[in-house]
């Protein structure tokens, strides 16, 4: 840890606790992230991952701990204000319009104008333009930007959300599940997405509950368990096969591997 | 090309033109022309707004009877002020404008579906026209106010003729061309017109990315409520009084014209051209069975056929849209 204590963290939560009514979401829960790092989230379905996204991408407010961007301590008030400061997510699910064309999707809630006044409009050519080139760099080469988005497949629809953070400067990329709806190539293309992303400079927060993803790219390591938090490791600190043991649910899993032994 | 929103109904309002132009001998002359597309016009104005809206995921039940209600504020404010008229039309601007806010509001405060939201404003707009019309009047209709300043120049604005070229085109054909325009390049080519395609399409990935879907929401509202004002006044100048129980059912219209010209009845999809075509679509046919001297009964029939053959297509297109999801 201490290789980079020494810098401000982009983003540094320290016991952010989270509640709704009476139902504990999240306790205690510490990670930071640095600029070309990856820090991955790893937890099982209801781990309070989820939870930890919307924190950070400004869609919930914390209530408990400290949540601190560039080493200033704050309290995202709306989606708006994080992409303003930076913070970009990829949501698992809800990251794009599948009606709407590539290059609408690409500029959404960003678009860039050109005229004044009354004849102030969308600049359409440049973003045609840019939305292929910027995917073009990503290796992905699309015929028709006019298409609808929910015409491409699973893998290149979070690749085009990718590149989109990417091009709007963000410092912080927040990716949810990423990976977990797509086969194992698609699955390799998004990670050579996210370590093209951190090569840029941007610090990612990679959520995902396959320990083997993760291993393959990420530099820290936050374990979730019921909305607590069960482990934090550097990426010296930890084997692939313990990180996959304690997703897998560490001494528990031992005991169950005890309670099911065949008699010999 | 064949997800273009408004390219069924094309084929459509062709198919139906040709029809007409063969059953009814007078539907080819330059008079019907200006009958039909006047016809046309008094939907289509409010089609276009009904359009975006719904485009942008929402449905708007109020629109009919706030026509109604934005002639008799400005009738009314004008009659008992004794005022010039451009002060009522003035008045029944902002007052139409705050009923299409209200709607948005409410709509973004309770969270609850559009169409319970805007049936309520229906019935309860329905229930003030009728009440305040007979509290102020004394009479289901308000009082002539043709006697009054300015109502000649409102007039020309609202409901005059225009003869071109031997036609007589109502001046409600270009506010509506223009409204079509308009809506078109908000649609296509604005900030706005992206964020109205997202928040129908997917409005959480359109709050995600910092779109204001509750902005966009009551804005698209204050446009319907701006047409139902410009349809109010030519209500109200071409008759000079209105009867306060008119307007009832013209929603649902407006409705069936968006959707014929090919807007998604679950939003994210459409074009301000294509209510254009389904407004003439529907001028067409109700003209049309005139010319043609069928019995009117069955203009229902078409407009249910076309409805639900329109439905299907879009359906289809979305389909293939979203063949990957």
């Amino acid at each position: 840890m201490t290789r980079t204590d020494s810098r401000t963290a982009l983003v540094e939560l320290s016991g952010v606790s989270k509640h709704y009514g009476n139902v504990r979401a999240l306790e205690g829960v510490s990670l930071e992230v640095h600029a070309g790092e990856i820090t991955c989230v790893l937890g099982d379905n209801g781990a309070g991952k989820s939870t930890l996204i919307k924190i950070i991408a400004g869609l919930h407010r914390h209530d408990g701990g400290t949540l601190a961007l560039d080493g200033e301590e704050t309290r995202l008030a709306s989606p708006r204000e994080a992409l303003d400061r930076g913070i970009a997510t990829v949501h698992q699910d809800l990251a794009v319009v599948p009606l709407m064309p590539v290059w609408r999707n690409f500029f959404l809630g960003s678009e860039p104008r050109k005229g004044i006044g009354p004849f102030k409009r969308m600049d359409v050519d440049h973003m045609r333009r840019t939305t292929r080139a910027e995917l073009l760099r990503m290796g992905i080469d699309l015929r028709d930007v006019d298409q609808p988005i929910g015409t491409l497949s699973g893998g290149e629809r979070q690749c085009v959300a990718i590149a989109r953070a990417v091009h709007f400067g963000a410092k912080v990329l927040v990716l949810d599940e990423p990976t977990a709806a797509l086969g194992v190539k698609q699955s390799g293309v998004v990670l050579k997405y996210v370590s093209a992303a951190r090569d840029e400079g941007l610090g990612v927060v990679f959520i995902t509950h396959n320990p083997h993803h993760a291993y393959l790219v990420g530099d820290r390591f936050v374990l979730l368990k019921r909305g607590t938090m069960a482990g934090s490791h550097t990426r010296d600190s930890i084997t692939l096969d313990e990180l996959t043991r304690q997703m897998a649910g560490g001494t528990e899993l031992d005991d169950l591997r005890h309670e099911l032994q065949r008699p010999s | 090309m064949l997800t273009r929103p408004e390219l069924g109904s094309l084929v459509g309002a062709i198919a139906v033109f040709c029809c007409f132009a063969l059953a009814a001998d007078g539907f080819l002359r330059a008079s019907s022309l200006g009958t039909v597309l006047y016809a046309s016009s008094t939907i289509g104005i409010m089609a276009v707004p009904v359009a975006l809206l719904m485009i942008g995921g929402e449905f708007d039940l109020s629109a009919g009877v706030l026509v109604t209600s934005s002639a008799l504020v400005s009738s009314m404010f004008s009659y008992q002020m004794t005022a010039n008229v451009w002060v009522g039309v003035g008045v029944s601007l902002l007052v139409t404008l705050a009923v299409g806010a209200f709607n948005g509001i409410m709509l973004a405060r309770t969270k609850l579906p559009s169409f319970i939201v805007t049936l309520g404003t229906f019935l309860m707009l329905t229930g003030l026209n009728l009440g305040l019309t007979k509290l102020v009047s004394g009479t289901v209709s308000t009082k002539t106010i043709a006697d009054m300043e300015g109502f000649t120049t409102a007039r020309a604005l609202f409901a005059s003729t225009l003869t071109v070229g031997g036609t007589h085109i109502k001046v409600t054909v270009l506010w509506w061309l223009a409204l079509v325009a308009l809506g078109s390049w908000i649609l296509l080519r604005t900030r706005a017109g992206n964020w109205i395609f997202a928040v129908g399409g997917n409005e959480n990935a359109a709050r995600a990315v910092g779109v204001p879907v509750t902005r966009t929401k009551t804005a698209l509202y204050t446009g319907v409520a701006f047409g139902a004002w410009i349809c109010g006044q030519h209500l109200l100048f071409s008759y000079d009084v209105v009867q306060s129980g008119e307007g009832v059912g013209n929603e649902l219209i407006y409705i069936i014209a968006a959707v014929i010209g090919g807007c998604l009845i679950t939003g994210g999809h459409g074009s301000a051209v294509g209510s254009a075509v389904g407004a003439l679509l529907f001028g067409m046919t109700s003209k049309g069975i005139v010319f043609a001297e069928w019995n009117p009964d069955w203009f229902k029939f078409f407009l249910g056929a076309m409805l639900l053959l329109a439905t299907l297509l879009n359906t289809w297109v979305r389909r293939r849209a979203e063949a990957s999801k």
